[in-house]
Formats: structure tokens, C-alpha cells, sequence
């Protein structure tokens, strides 16, 4: 992609973290830091990469998108809201009774949510469903999807890996958010999954490590999958869990807390400040 | 009594989806490495390219199809219903119900007439777990014919379905050529003003071989095919009730949960009227000849005309 390009991209992404941030300081709840760590890849996926139309969220020709960690719903709507699915203002309804931005994506209420899901686990093997479906058909669609580092101790996400290595579920490229954090604490911690790129080869997939908030590295990704036939493709991304909000990185704490009007004030400034510089770059 | 034909409505499934198979080309069957068992195997030989297989991994499979039924398919998940309602049951309430997802589960083996596998196997919880999930169609057939009919109506029908089916060969009462099966509308079966026996699967024999008996001891028991028990036909429970002022319920399941409950629900609100429910009594069955259980957990005719009688004072 050209500089210009990766410029661009950058300012949308910290604007979808301002809006991540807009959402859970409103709801008073919610989980900024995982939403924060997946920024790049949902800013790629949807402004540079699937083929979509927020006019039509429900174009039958279009990729779809599932997010297995679906607490990340901050996340997806303010990714939505920026590509012009519903109107941004609308984050700030979030888990508000009466809201269609429910705390976990519902596919039934908010345009361009392609899954429900929110227990995790399920959403990997919807994915995996869709893939197979569009497969079956003989349909281009492609079916991305991204779980959670701590979502893969479930023990659905290894019977869904089967599955799509089985049938060859190559139009199928699984993003894995390893941010190394979980509610409870480090993951190696309190359930390592880890080696997870190793786990991934021996159930059949083509895997890949990148460092998952590098653009370049997030296309490049994307681009090998889409040339992988045979089988399907996972990318391990190595993040920041918090990413961009300085008292949010890195700390497991602000996996499922809301910031206070304070700490809500000092995200924005961080972030606006960051924005501007990106801006003038 | 002359021979009467018996099929297991496992068999009335395979059977109906292979013959849906031929009109539909949208028509996908999700096995769980149970394909003999559930008979969808019937299917897979007409159509393998169409049958996808999952291992022994229900959960997956479940969330799998809601995934294809987003493409355009319709699939028919099948497995016991101790994994299909079971097992995957929070795959069903989450990635089916929630979405309102256009799936069909296909539930073999429910209740005690598994038989000889035992307890572990014995599912008397299934209708009580999907009538609980908001949207869910349940179904509970009690013939071949009603079952294949069933199985047409839900592929037709748009949302989630589930279908109960059973490993034991049942008598086949309905005539294929005048039986018009429809999702929500109860059947009467046998007339009758004293009192009636509202039944669901393999009890609704039971009961109108009851009804029969009870007629020669001059008690007049109608007796309703409750195929399915959610939504559950409102109309045909209140006029009976109305009707008859009493009212037995039965079925191959656990007496709490399923179409007891729902027609206890129904009339102690609109309609209190005395019921009593036949079922398996909160308890977990055994191993055995399927025979032998329904009649030692009281799913027979003789407990039905014992209970009438005790609720009629004879």
C-alpha cells in the first residue's frame, strides 16, 4: 500500500479507538481492551480489504466478517459506524436499553453484523459454516473471522479448526488477537494455549505470525491467505491489548471496565493528540 | 388385531429428507458420525455431496449451521437428541435461537425407548430445553406419516425448528392420503366428553388405545395429538378443557418442561382445570427392552386408564 494509503489508515484507526472509547464511557461498561488491540485489523479488513457496501449491509456478494471474541463489540460498531454503516453519534447509545448496539453483536439489529455472537467459541464455527456454504456453492465470498487468545481454550474453537483443515475451507482466513491477556490474567497463566501458531499447523492450517498492529504486515497476511489453496489460513497477531490509551496497555484490567469521566477525558486527549499528529505526518 | 405397520420416526426422517432432497437443492444434512443412527445415511447415499459430516463434535456442528444457513442452505442438524439438545444446546439458544437462524435440528433417540443404552443416552429433558428458547418451533411426531409430513413443513417453515424423533418402531395410525400436518395445530383422534388425554410422540397410540379400552367401561376420553408442543395450539386445549373439565397429559419425557408443563401454564391461566401429567416422573430411566421400560415408567395404555379412572373417581 502506498504511504498515503497507510496514512489514512492510521487516522481512521485511532478515530474507531475514539469511537471505542465513546461507546464503553457511555454504556458505563463494555471491553475496551480487547476492542483496542484488534484496531488495525478490522480498520484494514474494512477500508481496504473486503469486498462490502454499507448501503446494502446485506449484498449476498459480500465478504463476510464474524467476530468470535464478540466483547469486542465496540470495536465492530465503531469500525461500522466509521465506514458509514450507521451514524457514529449512535456509539453512544451502546448497552443503553432499547439501543441496537447490544453488548454482543446482534446480526438481527445492527447493519453489517454478519453473526451474532458473544459466547465464545460459536462465532469460529459459524465462520467455518459460511465458509463452507460459499464453498459448496461455488461462491467467491470470503469469511474472515477473529478470535480471542483466551477464546481458544474453548474446546469448540479446536473441533471448528478440524473442520475447516477437513473439508479445505480455503476461502477461510482466521485471525487470532494474541494480545496475551484474559480477565483473569496473563494467558500462559491461567490456561496457556500457547504454542498457538504450532497448535494451529497441526490441526491443518497455514499459519503465519505478524505483528498485529504493522498495516504492512496485516496485507501482506491477507494476501497469502487469498493465494492458499487446499486449506484454510490462521494469522496469530501479536498486539497490544489497550493499545493507544497509555493507563489501558498491556493491563488486564481493562479487559471488561469502562473508563470514568476523568479517565475518559485523558483517553480522548491521548487519542486526539495522537490523531493530530497523524493528521499532520 | 390385525397387523398394524411399524416404523420409528428416525426412519420417517432419512426417509423425508432424501425425498425433500429430490425437490430442494438447497437442502444440506449435518451428521455428527451418526448417520446410520439418526438414518440420515438414507440421505448421504442419495446425495453425499450434500451431506457433510462433522466427527463427534456437536457443539461445532451446530454453530456450523447456522454459519451455512446464513449462505442460502437449509440445514438439518441431526443427532441424539442428548446432543442435539443437549449437548450443543447453548450452540442452539446462541448461534440458532438468538439470530433466529433458518435451521433444523433433527433430534433421534429422545426419550426412555432408546432402551438398552441406557440412562446416558435416555434424553427426557429435550422439549423442556427448546421450548424454553425464545422463537423455537418443537415438534414431537407421533407416526411415520406425521413425521415426514413434520419434516416438509419445517424446511418450508423460515426460522429454527426442532424436530423429535424415536429410535423405537411405533404403529402407524395416520393415512398418508388425508392427513394434513400443520406447525401449531393440535388433532383430535378420538371423541369423547368426559374427559381427555392430550398426548404427544409414541403416548398418542397409547392413549387411543386407552380411549378405546375406556369406552367398553362407558367413559367417553377424547383424545388429542399434541404434535407440537410449541407454540403450542391454544384453541384445541381450552375447548377440551371447556368441554371434557379434565385433563390427563402424556408423554416420553420427563414430566417437567415439556407438554405437561405447557398445558398446566396454559390453563392455570386461562382456564385453571384439573391435569394430571404422564411422564417419566423426575427420574433417569435404565437400560432395558424399550418395551418394557415404557411400561415400567407408567408411558403405557394400562397407566393411562389407571389415571383417568383415579381422576374420575372410578
Amino acid at each position: 500500500m502506498t504511504n498515503e494509503e497507510k496514512k489514512a489508515l492510521r487516522i481512521t484507526a485511532t478515530k474507531i479507538r475514539m469511537g471505542i472509547i465513546e461507546g464503553t464511557h457511555a454504556a458505563k461498561s463494555g471491553h475496551p481492551g480487547g476492542s483496542l488491540s484488534s484496531v488495525e485489523l478490522l480498520t484494514y479488513l474494512y477500508f481496504k480489504e473486503m469486498k462490502i457496501d454499507p448501503k446494502n449491509p446485506k449484498w449476498e456478494e459480500r465478504d463476510r466478517f464474524v467476530l468470535s471474541k464478540g466483547h469486542a463489540a465496540p470495536l465492530l460498531y465503531s469500525t461500522l459506524a466509521n465506514r458509514g454503516f450507521f451514524p457514529v453519534e449512535d456509539l453512544k447509545t451502546l448497552r443503553h436499553v432499547g439501543s441496537y448496539l447490544q453488548g454482543h453483536p446482534n446480526m438481527n439489529e445492527v447493519p453489517g453484523v454478519d453473526m451474532s455472537t458473544g459466547s465464545l467459541g460459536q462465532g469460529v464455527s459459524a465462520a467455518c459454516g459460511m465458509a463452507k456454504g460459499f464453498k459448496f456453492q461455488n461462491l467467491p465470498n470470503r469469511v474472515y473471522t477473529l478470535l480471542g487468545d483466551g477464546e481458544i481454550q474453548e474446546g469448540e474453537v479446536w473441533e471448528a479448526m478440524m473442520f475447516a483443515a477437513h473439508y479445505q475451507l480455503d476461502n477461510l482466513c482466521v485471525f487470532v488477537d494474541n494480545n496475551n491477556l484474559q480477565i483473569d490474567g496473563e494467558i500462559s497463566k491461567v490456561m496457556s494455549p500457547y504454542p498457538i501458531d504450532e497448535k494451529l499447523k497441526a490441526f491443518g492450517f497455514q499459519v503465519e505470525v505478524i505483528d498485529g498492529q504493522d498495516f504492512d504486515q496485516i496485507e501482506q497476511a491477507v494476501a497469502h491467505a487469498k493465494a492458499t489453496k487446499g486449506k484454510p489460513y490462521a494469522v496469530v497477531m501479536k498486539t497490544i491489548k489497550g493499545k493507544d490509551v497509555s493507563y489501558m496497555e498491556n493491563q488486564a484490567a481493562w479487559h471488561g471496565k469502562a473508563p470514568n469521566d476523568a479517565e475518559y477525558e485523558q483517553a480522548m486527549a491521548e487519542l486526539s493528540a495522537l490523531l493530530k499528529k497523524q493528521e499532520e505526518e | 388385531m390385525a397387523d398394524v405397520k411399524k416404523i420409528a420416526t428416525r426412519d420417517s426422517y432419512g426417509n423425508a429428507l432424501k425425498a425433500l432432497g429430490e425437490k430442494y437443492d438447497n437442502l444440506v444434512v449435518l451428521d455428527a458420525d451418526l448417520a446410520g443412527a439418526t438414518k440420515t445415511a438414507t440421505f448421504q447415499k442419495a446425495f453425499p455431496e450434500r451431506h457433510f459430516d462433522c466427527g463427534i463434535a456437536e457443539a461445532n456442528m451446530t454453530a456450523v449451521a447456522a454459519g451455512l444457513s446464513t449462505t442460502g442452505l437449509v440445514p438439518f442438524v441431526s443427532s441424539f437428541a442428548m446432543f442435539a439438545a443437549g449437548r450443543a444446546f447453548e450452540q442452539v439458544r446462541n448461534s440458532i435461537g438468538y439470530p433466529h437462524l433458518n435451521v433444523k435440528i433433527g433430534a433421534t433417540h429422545a426419550g426412555i425407548s432408546v432402551g438398552e443404552d441406557g440412562a446416558s443416552h435416555q434424553c427426557n429433558e429435550d422439549l423442556a430445553l427448546m421450548r424454553a428458547i425464545p422463537g423455537m418451533v418443537v415438534i414431537n411426531p407421533a407416526d411415520d406419516v406425521e413425521a415426514r409430513a413434520a419434516v416438509e413443513a419445517a424446511y418450508h417453515y423460515v426460522g429454527p425448528v426442532y424436530l423429535r424423533f424415536g429410535r423405537l418402531a411405533v404403529p402407524v395410525f395416520h393415512d398418508e392420503e388425508t392427513y394434513k400436518f400443520e406447525i401449531g395445530k393440535g388433532e383430535e383422534v378420538c371423541p369423547g366428553d368426559d374427559i381427555t388425554i392430550i398426548a404427544t410422540g409414541l403416548m398418542v397410540k397409547e392413549a387411543m388405545d386407552a380411549s378405546r379400552a375406556l369406552k367398553e367401561e362407558g367413559i367417553a376420553c377424547r383424545v388429542i395429538n399434541m404434535a407440537t408442543i410449541k407454540p403450542l395450539d391454544e384453541e384445541i386445549v381450552l375447548k377440551a378443557a371447556r368441554e371434557t373439565g379434565k385433563i390427563v397429559t402424556a408423554e416420553e419425557h420427563s414430566i417437567i418442561g415439556g407438554l405437561g408443563e405447557a398445558v398446566c401454564g396454559l390453563l392455570s391461566e386461562k382456564l385453571p382445570t384439573p391435569v394430571r401429567r404422564v411422564g417419566v416422573m423426575d427420574t433417569f430411566g435404565e437400560s432395558g427392552p424399550a418395551l418394557e421400560l415404557l411400561k415400567k415408567y407408567g408411558l403405557s395404555c394400562e397407566n393411562l386408564c389407571k389415571v383417568v379412572k383415579e381422576m374420575l373417581g372410578k
